[in-house]
């Protein structure tokens, strides 16, 4: 059974083989070269030469790829596993072997996806080494646009999609069908896990601080009349590379409220000034932020990467149990 | 010894419609059995069923004493080619040879070689780019190379032509003659199974209408033609399956063990055709008669 895995296979290997290399090949050439750089350079010329031109595009590519690798792994390797044998139509050939579809099944599941969690893993791996400069210098892995594509937690999403392919195919019995209710759901899935899943995974730091010169991000004044306007800002934490998952602005009674109603010290142009904020101090306004520090990172990505495995293991429990009643 | 197919009250349901539905069947080994019915009487919901890619709704079935495809042991014993004989378009004969071999503790590489040398098949060459006839003759190759106790085909010549449909039917009776395995084998068309089957049933709405031997039902049933008369005035142990009437004449199918004396009757032997065709038209009208079994 293992061998006929393997020459079902074979050919998908071989193009998964085919782009690792390629990509192997093409940061092998340039990651020493970003290394050298990011050691020589003073770090805002390092951001800057790496925001823009060939390391920008490649850094681009390497996160593309970590991120779609998992979708299609979902796409041609789970989707068609069973749906394209109920077509032909081989299944009853396959079943009528002296295998039972249960080993039958679990060969398929065992080998296809350690090999897709493999290719994802190693994906990620050389982009997670070859970006290293660049996400140092940003002091930023948290942030929902690298997070997903760097450490382990591809390993996660392959396994995942690779488990819901095969079961859209089990259900839906036909190929193209399963294929997109697979891209679909794979990447619903994603956005509800990083958008609702991933800042409760472990309870964010919590900060109250005043509004200074020093920690502000963003000071937005609403309608600028004589006396001002309502006032909104954000501002930032004393941590490097934090994640913030929340911020709110809290009156002088301890409520959290919306923008800061219009402050004569603020109005015209003295907003954003020291006396505008010496002034918002006075009158009790704190911004309390919510914010996961970047030493988290390797924790979320544990615990994200252990929740897709669970999905994955659940998906691929339906299928045995589905395989053994519904199918012919 | 136990019969290579037994089924008790077996039936089958696919949302609300019965594609099969209390069949009562017992398959004597050693025979070749053909399963004739028109197109969707359930003869492959039956089939499916005795080689496990079903699970009944209904009643029991075993197949050489134990439940289908329960075990690697029971698929061993049990060979298939599915309707269509599908076989891997992309895998050459010789990837499917490797593939029967390995999945397969039995397997009789002897046997398998030699047939497909025999056919003059290209290992090399992909089954997708094989005519319907080869690749009907590969999934033969497959069933047969496990070297099960009992062969089952589902409709394993429908989509060949007449020689092709020969030369399939041919190797599959010599493998028979060979390897004193038990088949069951299902067609629409009964010329098939005129030729290679002693042993037949047929099914017809989802039930079956008729189960024996065929020696025994050739003997067993006549067709009589004389003075018009109704069927209701024959004598108690002639049952008629069918009866047809002109002014003054009437033709019946009946169903006796004993001699037939009267003196008024033309009586002429029945083909496996007209046998099939008369109860197929019996099961079509009356629909759900109850089935019928050969006394023995």
């Amino acid at each position: 059974m293992t061998w006929l895995t393997w020459r079902q296979f074979r050919a998908q290997a071989w193009v998964a083989m085919a782009a690792l290399a390629a990509l192997a090949v093409t940061l092998a050439v340039t990651g020493p070269h970003l290394a050298t750089l990011y050691r020589t350079t003073r770090r805002g010329d390092f951001l800057n030469l790496t925001q823009a031109g060939s390391y920008h595009v490649l850094s681009l590519i390497g996160a593309f790829v970590v991120l779609a690798v998992p979708g299609l792994i979902g796409l041609f390797w789970g989707a068609p596993l069973v749906s394209r044998e109920l077509e032909a139509g081989t299944l009853r050939l396959a079943w009528n072997q002296s295998i039972t579809r249960t080993r039958w099944l679990a060969i398929k599941l065992g080998i296809i996806g350690l090999a897709a969690m493999a290719a994802a893993g190693l994906f990620s791996l050389m982009v997670t080494w070859w970006s290293s400069p660049i996400d140092h210098a940003n002091e930023s892995l948290l942030g929902p646009a690298v997070f997903g594509e760097r450490g382990i937690v591809p390993i996660g999403y392959a396994a995942f999609a690779f488990a819901l392919g095969v079961t859209a195919g089990l259900l839906i019995r036909r190929t193209v069908p399963a294929m997109a209710t697979t891209v679909a759901a794979f990447v619903a899935a994603r956005v509800a896990v990083t958008l609702w899943v991933r800042p409760h995974l472990l309870a964010p730091v919590r900060v109250l601080s005043v509004i200074t010169q020093g920690n502000l991000n963003t000071y937005t004044q609403h309608a600028n009349g004589p006396l001002g306007g309502p006032i909104t800002v954000a501002v930032g934490v004393n941590s490097p590379g934090a994640w913030i998952v929340s911020e709110q602005t809290i009156n002088g009674g301890g409520h959290v409220v919306a923008s800061i109603p219009q402050v004569a010290a603020c109005a015209g142009n003295r907003g954003a000034t020291p006396p505008c904020f010496t002034r918002l101090a006075q009158l009790g306004y704190r911004q309390l932020v919510a914010y996961q520090p970047a030493s988290r990172f390797w924790a979320f990505q544990w615990d994200e990467t252990a929740i897709f495995l669970a999905l994955a293991l659940l998906l691929a429990g339906f299928c045995f149990w589905w395989i053994r009643r519904h199918v012919s | 010894m136990t019969a290579v197919l037994d089924a008790s009250g077996l039936g089958k349901r696919y949302r609300r419609r019965w594609a099969l539905s209390d069949c009562t069947l017992s398959i004597p080994p050693g025979r070749v059995a053909g399963l004739v019915g028109p197109n969707g009487a359930g003869k492959t919901t039956l089939l499916h069923l005795a080689v496990g890619l079903l699970t009944p709704t209904a009643g029991t079935i075993t197949v050489l004493g134990g439940r289908p495809a329960a075990s690697p042991q029971q698929l061993a014993r049990v060979g298939f080619v599915a309707q269509e004989t599908p076989t891997y378009a992309a895998l050459s004969v010789a990837d499917h040879l490797q593939l029967g071999a390995r999945l397969n503790p039995g397997w009789d590489s002897k046997l398998a070689d030699s047939r497909i040398e025999q056919l003059g098949l290209d290992p090399g060459q992909r089954a997708g780019k094989l005519s319907g006839g080869q690749r009907a003759q590969l999934a033969l190759t497959l069933a047969v190379a496990k070297r099960p106790e009992l062969l089952i085909l589902d409709e394993p010549v429908a989509s060949l032509d007449p020689l092709a449909r020969r030369e399939f039917l041919q190797s599959l009776m010599e493998f028979v003659a060979g390897h004193e395995a038990s088949v069951v084998l299902s067609s629409h068309l009964v010329a098939d199974l005129e030729r290679v089957c002693d042993y037949l049933i047929v099914l017809a709405a989802a039930r079956v209408q008729l189960a024996g031997e065929v020696d025994d039902l050739l003997a067993t049933h006549h067709r009589l033609t004389g003075p018009r008369r109704d069927p209701a005035t024959l004598p108690a142990g002639q049952q008629v399956i069918e009866a047809s009437h002109t002014d003054r004449q009437s033709t019946m199918i009946v169903r006796t063990s004993e001699p037939i004396h009267d003196p008024a009757w033309t009586v002429e032997q029945l083909s496996m055709e007209d046998l099939v065709l008369a109860y197929m038209a019996a099961g079509a009208t009356v629909g759900r008669r109850p089935a019928l079994e050969v006394q023995r």
